[in-house]
């Protein structure tokens, strides 16, 4: 195999990863707070819906990114307050976000733009662009190291690179903060945070709308960077696998970086494998395209074993009398 | 001998120890005036005064739900007051949160802890305590004030260790030091003593005399008389609410502090006949239990129980008395050895171990009442029969005969005096004394040949202890043969006819409770055996109490 496939296959990678990232670390700050998601998915797919509409009409890709992300912490604030104030079940509060996502979506894009559910075409102004990085195209002759900048890190949109910076943030936030000691005591013991004075309420809330920022770019990544308009149910299970993900990097971001390039990695192959022979055999699209899912199951199942996550995960906290 | 109704604020009129010399107001680190405090119906807290001297450890004592966690909840800002004042060093003041009571020095050591498992030691001191927003600056200033303050107070600990990985003595210690960093001159104790070992609490009680002598005031709660006499100056008692008394340690003693803790004499020593010990009832022979993790814990232990005796295990919590009680009672199989019911070898392993043990007529009274003996939600008659639901006296083939189970379920409650006597209440609501009444009596009303307990009165008033060991020897006199774990030697040494010592898996050694002196059994219990006790077992004549 040449260089060259190799490093698309690798540059497809990283695109590829990037809403799985972006999504992952998302789940991070709320579940390292002790508020399970598994509404990342509906999160994602309300932000794609909003970006790609709001990019359509304004054909301005910025307002069409504010819009998802906006729309994408108004979800996560009501789930918040189902799952924080009232203290309802997270795992039911995720759910319904997720069937409330689904439905919505279609049925919004139905009334508004007549087009089976799908936002019209984005112009290119509606989308984010790829950014080709100073001196990809000087370099591109040098062999490999050239070829690496300019073909793998140079060429992507500019959530690719906020995804991918996001990960040392997430670090640094985390380990080198106030907020994130508290942010992790809260998951862990969030009796220990109270005694102390601080408020876990409001911590939790934080930690949640940190969420649905993260979880609004990466549904804009879908409609308005990847693609160019948003078609039903196209995150396909994206925020589920970022779950995984960040299950198999038992809640740290520079592992949860490189599970998601696993799994984007999985999916660049299951592109360029689509229609190959292999071992002479003829294998059907579908099988190819159900190994990231089939990797999942298998990385849930049998690798992580013993993944214990945030204590005080998936529990409300009340104070006692 | 004081009258015991005597008020709280003749603390005045006592003769002054070295510790303070005039009754200024400026001496009372903590003064508590005309406290009211009402959950609905419960009137927890009745007009308590109380007056704590700057530079004293201040004893609160008082069986559960006497109000004493209340109290001390109102003065750390958990809530607040229906009326009444709190003077902080001779200032009112109206503490509103935790935060506030911090502000003014007054720190709180829970009885359970307030840390977070997987952060090191330094994170959880300075949790909610950061200077700003970057940790860097905060944990570097912390590592230097811990330095100052282990060595200011001697308690020394890594900073870096993760708590998951020390012990519950040290945990402790990191609790302190929290309370320290944040400038506390008021330290309050929770029922400090409650999980740590007597070495680790002897090292407790050092560390609170050192922060005494540097001028803290510390205010310890408890149900032990035995820690207020060992270390504090002061003791206020507490009974339904209301403050009986506030006395100078050195000028009372035990009966006199559980007579006004109960409301009547209670028998600090248990009464008991010497044994007539019978026909061996239980016999082990070379039990080999391994834990959880593989990790073997009871290491090839042989002993005999005889009918109309109690066998006491003593031993420091931890080395291998709950996995023998749990392989005894067919909880936990065994890797090797033998355990016999009246000559007949039981068969415990599997699943159903416990059934067929109890069938067999072994019962048991778990360490773990709350974890193993009840299901707290249940309401109270559901746990009188639970384990025993098949019996025919509860209903035929799948149909529960509900009124006939309640109906023995009240019976029990009025032959135990477990309050309030209502079958249908919760079983969560009942006391911890109460609720092991209710283990007792189920497992007890079985009539079984053996009757194994485990830690029969952990957090069990005072009151309750001494009806708990007058059936346990009710049931000894009646030709049983019982076999009690406890890691209270106190309780072991008053209850027990022959001891049998645990440490590290082994039964160590065998004393006498009328000859065995309390450092003897120290010894054993630390593993210390180059003199092996002489078999007891005919010395058990002669000892009333």
């Amino acid at each position: 195999m040449d260089l060259g496939i190799i490093l698309s296959t690798l540059d497809a990678t990283l695109r590829l990863s990037t809403p799985l990232l972006l999504a992952c670390l998302a789940g991070l700050y709320s579940e390292r707070a002790g508020v399970f998601d598994i509404g990342l998915e509906g999160k994602m797919l309300a932000s794609a819906f909003a970006a790609a509409a709001v990019a359509a009409v304004t054909a301005n890709v910025w307002l069409g990114l504010l819009a998802g992300v906006a729309v994408s912490i108004t979800t996560a604030s009501l789930q918040g307050a189902a799952a924080i104030t009232l203290r309802g079940n997270q795992l039911i509060a995720g759910v319904a976000i997720n069937m409330l996502a689904a439905g919505l979506t279609t049925f919004l894009g139905i009334q508004w733009f007549g087009q089976g559910g799908r936002t019209p075409q984005l112009t290119t102004d509606g989308r984010f662009q790829n950014i080709t990085l100073p001196f990809a195209n000087e370099l591109s002759g040098v062999p490999v190291i050239g070829q690496i900048y300019s073909e793998l890190i140079s060429g992507h949109n500019i959530l690719v690179y906020v995804a991918f910076l996001a990960v040392p943030i997430t670090w640094w936030v985390l380990y080198r903060t106030r907020f994130g000691l508290r942010l992790r005591a809260v998951g862990e013991n969030p009796k220990a945070v109270d005694t102390a004075g601080i408020s876990v309420t409001k911590l939790r809330y934080q930690a949640v709308l940190i969420t649905g920022l993260l979880c609004g770019l990466a549904g804009a990544f879908f409609s308005i960077a990847q693609g160019s308009g948003f078609g039903n149910n196209m995150t396909a299970g994206k925020g589920f696998i970022a779950l995984a993900a960040l299950i198999f990097a038992k809640w740290k971001p520079v592992p949860a970086m490189f599970t998601c390039l696993l799994f984007g990695f999985l999916d660049a192959l299951q592109i360029r494998l689509q229609g190959a022979e292999i071992f002479g055999i003829d294998v059907p699209v579908q099988a190819i395209q159900a190994l990231p899912y089939l990797l999942t199951v298998i990385l849930l199942a049998g690798f992580i074993g013993k993944a214990v996550g945030p204590k005080a995960g998936g529990v409300a906290y009340t104070k006692e009398r | 001998m004081t009258d015991p109704v005597q008020n709280g604020d003749n603390l005045q009129q006592r003769p002054q120890g070295a510790v303070a010399s005039s009754a200024a107001a400026s001496d009372l680190a903590i003064e508590l005036i005309g406290i009211n405090k009402r959950f609905g119906a419960v009137h927890a807290n009745k007009d308590i005064d109380l007056k704590v001297r700057r530079g004293t450890v201040h004893g609160i004592v008082g069986e559960n739900g006497a109000g004493k966690s209340t109290l001390m909840s109102i003065l750390y800002g958990f809530y607040t007051a229906d009326s009444g004042e709190i003077r902080v060093g001779g200032t009112p003041h109206a503490i509103t949160d935790s935060r506030h009571a911090l502000a003014l020095g007054i720190g709180m050591v829970h009885q359970h802890f307030m840390l977070v498992d997987n952060f090191s030691i330094l994170e959880n001191v300075v949790l909610g305590a950061e200077d700003s927003a970057m940790l860097g600056p905060s944990l570097d200033r912390a590592r230097k004030e811990l330095t100052r303050l282990e060595k200011e107070y001697n308690l020394e600990v890594d900073p870096d260790a993760i708590i998951e990985d020390v012990s519950v003595g040290t945990q402790q210690r990191v609790e302190i030091l929290k309370a320290l960093y944040r400038g506390a001159d008021v330290l309050i104790l929770d029922e400090p003593t409650g999980v740590l070992t007597p070495a680790e609490a002897d090292d407790l009680f050092r560390v609170l005399r050192v922060l005494r002598d540097q001028g803290k005031t510390i205010i310890l709660i408890t149900h032990k008389l035995r820690e207020i006499m060992a270390i504090t100056d002061y003791v206020s008692v507490m009974r339904q609410g209301a403050m009986v008394d506030t006395l100078k340690t050195s000028e009372t003693n035990p009966e006199q502090l559980a007579e006004l803790m109960v409301g009547r004499r209670v028998l600090l020593r248990v009464h008991k006949t010497p044994a007539r010990p019978g026909d061996t009832f239980l016999s082990v022979e070379n039990l080999v239990v391994k834990d959880d993790l593989g990790v073997t814990r009871v290491k090839d232990v042989s002993f005999t129980v005889r009918a109309g005796e109690i066998v006491g295990i003593a031993g420091v919590a931890g080395n291998g008395q709950s996995e023998l009680l749990e392989s005894i009672s067919g909880m936990r199989d065994q890797s090797s050895g033998t355990v016999r019911l009246k000559g007949t070898p039981l068969s415990l392993e599997g699943d159903d171990g416990a059934h067929r043990a109890r069938k067999a007529g072994l019962a048991h009274v778990p360490e773990d009442r709350q974890r193993m003996g009840l299901i707290t939600g249940f309401e109270e008659w559901e746990n009188a029969m639970l384990g025993y639901e098949d019996d025919p006296a509860y209903g035929k083939g799948v149909i529960l005969d509900i009124p006939a189970a309640q109906a023995q379920a009240r019976e029990r409650i009025k032959k135990f005096d477990i309050r309030p006597a209502n079958e249908r209440l919760k079983t969560a609501l009942f006391s911890g004394g109460n609720q092991q009444k209710i283990v007792l009596a189920r497992e007890m009303e079985r009539n079984p040949d053996v009757l194994i307990v485990g830690q029969p009165t952990r957090g069990v008033d005072i009151g309750a202890i001494e009806f708990i060991h007058n059936q346990i020897i009710k049931m000894r006199d009646a030709g049983k043969a019982i076999l009690v774990v406890s890691v209270e030697l106190d309780e072991i040494r008053s209850l027990a006819d022959r001891i049998l010592v645990m440490f590290d898996g082994h039964i160590v050694g065998e004393a006498d409770p009328a000859t065995a002196t309390e450092r003897e059994l120290g010894l054993m219990m630390a593993g210390v055996t180059d003199k092996k006790a002489p078999p007891a077992r005919e010395a058990a004549e002669g000892k009333m109490p």
